[in-house]
């Protein structure tokens, strides 16, 4: 019982950054139609916003040390941040120390202005294209976007930490009554609940404001709406920003889980893809079910019991979910009619 | 099958062949003419013509491809350490497993077309991927990537450190030191090797010229076209579709048994995804449909793969010197982020280069140009033509 608990909690961290990926995919899919192997890239960028920000914050000067001396007795030069100088050294502490949920701020407004950048600039020629034209001219992107990086933060991958208040691990066992043997790292609690928070939130901006219900009008049916004099093209591309900085926030929080580097994006997409897939193509409720619950099959599949009756199974079990769910639900779990159909 | 086939098809092949046969002199002036890249050349335009076959006529676009390079090319080396180095039944066995692979991804993949089939076809390629670094081990000797040893001396060697080559021991052929790819004697290294591979590499584009010919390449240009009315008009389309994907998985294991022949190693980074997206590249590079593109493809990012991530700042000071300092500094500047390790950013910016501005490749773009030069003349065949129309 212990342990089955303990794998859910392990696959939910996972799970809900998968399904903020996937959420912002099958959003661009079910509004403008587009598959853009570009959004695995913009969750690497995301990532690299909370190490930019960790950067930045750092910025020192040198000056000459009053209380430090070497060994001949002359003043030692030191690096003082210029956060210290200005603010005194416990906001600068305290700055350093949450950079990476402040660097959510930086994510959604960097990752906002790109992702609306590369919808006006890119995405829009490409709407009544083939999807095979789609995914590759994505693919380039996200092949540029990456090279970048690499050449600017090296090809290793960069620990970022959590804020010392969830350092460490929760008992989280003995919150439901199981005893002391289900502890969990607070930070991929806190993952989950943000992931969670994200979710809510992007749902109900689509089902509880006017300028969702324009969006989810359009998504059923875009001429109706164009007639109704409503310029639908720019809700769309807010819609796209919107995608962009839910997989930038999703980096930027997972950094402390997993050392961005520059490929992260990559290896992301393909899953999130396969989470897509199996959610059913344009259904967000889909993505985010089965964004959970392809995480929570994985840590199973990797616990050792399971590994021991079937070597391998955690390499490929979502593959292979993927592959049976394509096979026996076309549309996936919650796909609706007609989208995504030749 | 032969029938088929035109004068024009004919000659194309002639000319095909003198081309890739004369190619180490041909490269000599651009400084590409040595084996390795030259290997390279001709196994990458194997992989890119079976690519095609798939992608070209069809229009279903794999992103597994590279699975079946992994798989031909562990099969090619296993065939170098149980059989012989002999490189005959290398190729035959893996083209054989390449196969069998592709017909079981096939049969499941195809069922879905579209969107649904590149990420099944990438989700069986990830798989293998996965399987061969973890629990296929055994099989694949995982990230160090199986090579080809000495023979072992005791049994309780294990097959990966110590090889067996049954029937070099049987016909007793003597080895001294690493052993060394052969064909009945002949090394398969150096300018051997791509005669062979070049020898491969015609033979491919000879049948995939009757491919396309055929009435098969028709009916697979027919799916491209409309799935829909074939469905109506009561055919059934899928044994073709399996057939292609076959067919081009069985290229794609004999482009990994060559890189195995010419490099008797077999890793399983050449399984991962961005392989498959490399062959997507070549392809739509030199025209995605035609025969000549996908080679033409291969050969120019091979090409440039080696030459740009050769390059470095000091070459490209050399290049600009005729320009005034500032000019030259910045272009230094900006030019020196695409080359040598930046290759792969050079890679993504041509790839969207290609896809926006020339869907068709660089043999759509050739079209283009000689139809703007020969506009004069085409005009007054079609006057000719439509002059001729009502004596008939």
């Amino acid at each position: 019982m212990d342990a089955i608990f303990l794998q859910i909690l392990n696959g939910l961290d996972k799970g809900g950054a998968y399904a903020l990926i996937a959420l912002g995919l099958t959003l661009v899919f079910g509004t403008l139609g587009v598959v853009n192997f570009a959004h695995g890239a913009l969750f690497m960028l995301g990532a690299f916003c909370a190490v930019t920000l960790h950067r930045i914050l750092n910025i020192s000067f040198e000056r000459v040390s009053e209380t430090q001396k070497d060994f001949l007795g002359n003043p030692l030069k030191e690096q003082v941040p210029y956060l210290q100088e200005w603010f005194g050294p416990q906001v600068s502490e305290f700055l350093l120390d949450w950079s990476v949920p402040i660097s959510i701020l930086l994510a959604i407004i960097v990752m906002g202005i790109i992702g609306v950048v590369m919808e006006r600039g890119l995405i829009k020629h490409f709407y009544k294209r083939p999807h095979a034209d789609q995914i590759l001219v994505t693919f380039g992107l996200a092949i540029i976007l990456q090279e970048i990086v690499r050449h600017y933060f090296g090809a290793n991958p960069i620990p970022q930490s959590a804020p010392d208040v969830f350092a460490g691990a929760a008992n989280v066992g003995n919150w439901v009554g199981l005893g002391d043997n289900v502890i969990y790292p607070w930070w991929r609690l806190v993952y989950f609940m943000f992931s969670a928070l994200v979710i809510f939130g992007v749902f109900a901006f689509l089902q509880f404001t006017t300028f969702g219900m324009v969006v989810r009008a359009g998504m059923q049916d875009r001429e109706t709406v164009g007639l109704l004099g409503i310029n639908i093209q720019r809700r769309f591309t807010v819609v796209f920003g919107l995608a962009a900085a839910v997989a930038g926030v999703a980096g930027a929080m997972y950094t402390p889980i997993l050392p961005p580097d520059y490929h992260m994006g990559m290896d992301f997409l393909v899953l999130s893809f396969v989470v897509v897939v199996v959610g059913g193509m344009g259904s967000l409720a889909g993505a985010v079910l089965a964004g959970f619950m392809l995480g929570i099959l994985q840590s199973f599949a990797s616990m050792n019991e399971v590994k021991s009756i079937l070597p391998g199974i955690d390499q490929i079990i979502i593959y292979l979910v993927a592959v049976i769910v394509l096979l026996t639900l076309p549309r996936g779990l919650m796909g609706r009619k007609g989208v995504m159909e030749d | 099958m032969f029938s088929s086939l035109s004068r024009n098809d004919w000659l194309l092949l002639i000319v095909f062949s003198a081309i890739v046969l004369v190619l180490p002199w041909a490269l000599q002036p651009i400084g590409a003419a040595y084996p390795d890249l030259l290997q390279k050349f001709a196994i990458f335009g194997i992989f890119a013509i079976g690519f095609n076959i798939l992608f070209g006529l069809t229009g279903y676009l794999s992103f597994g491809h590279a699975a079946f390079i992994g798989v031909g090319s562990y099969v090619a080396v296993w065939s170098f350490k149980l059989l012989t180095m002999n490189v005959i039944p290398a190729v035959i066995l893996s083209v054989g497993m390449a196969a069998v692979f592709a017909f079981l991804i096939g049969y499941v993949s195809l069922r879905r077309s579209g969107i649904y089939f590149s990420i099944l076809t990438l989700a069986f390629a990830q798989m293998s991927y996965n399987l061969a670094y973890s629990v296929l081990t055994p099989i694949t000797n995982g990230e160090t990537g199986l090579q080809v040893r000495a023979i072992r001396q005791t049994a309780e060697t294990s097959l990966r450190d110590g090889d067996v080559r049954v029937i070099d021991q049987l016909f007793g052929i003597p080895e001294v030191g690493v052993p060394i790819t052969n064909l009945f004697g002949m090394k398969m290294s150096g300018y051997p090797g791509f005669y062979f591979c070049a020898v491969l590499l015609i033979i491919c584009f000879f049948i995939a010229m009757c491919i396309t010919k055929s009435n098969f390449g028709m009916m697979l240009k027919a799916i491209k076209s409309n799935q829909n009315r074939l469905n109506y008009t009561g055919i059934h389309t899928r044994p073709y579709l399996i057939s292609a994907f076959v067919i081009s998985g069985m290229y794609a294991g004999l482009a990994g048994s060559l890189l195995a022949i010419t490099d008797p190693i077999a890793g399983a980074e050449r399984m991962q995804w961005t392989a498959s997206g490399e062959v997507v590249l070549m392809t739509i590079l030199g025209g995605a449909g035609t025969l000549v593109g996908p080679v033409l493809g291969a050969g120019l990012i091979k090409y440039a793969e080696q030459k740009v991530s050769s390059w470095n700042e000091g070459i490209l000071h050399n290049a600009l010197s005729a320009l005034p300092d500032g000019v030259e500094d910045f272009l230094v500047g900006l030019f020196s982020f695409f080359v040598g390790e930046g290759w792969h950013l050079t890679l993504g910016f041509l790839f969207m280069v290609i896809v926006i501005f020339l869907p068709g490749g660089l043999m759509e773009g050739a079209r283009r140009i000689r139809a703007s030069f020969g506009r004069d003349n085409s005009s007054k065949a079609s006057g000719s033509k439509t002059v001729s129309q009502p004596a008939e």
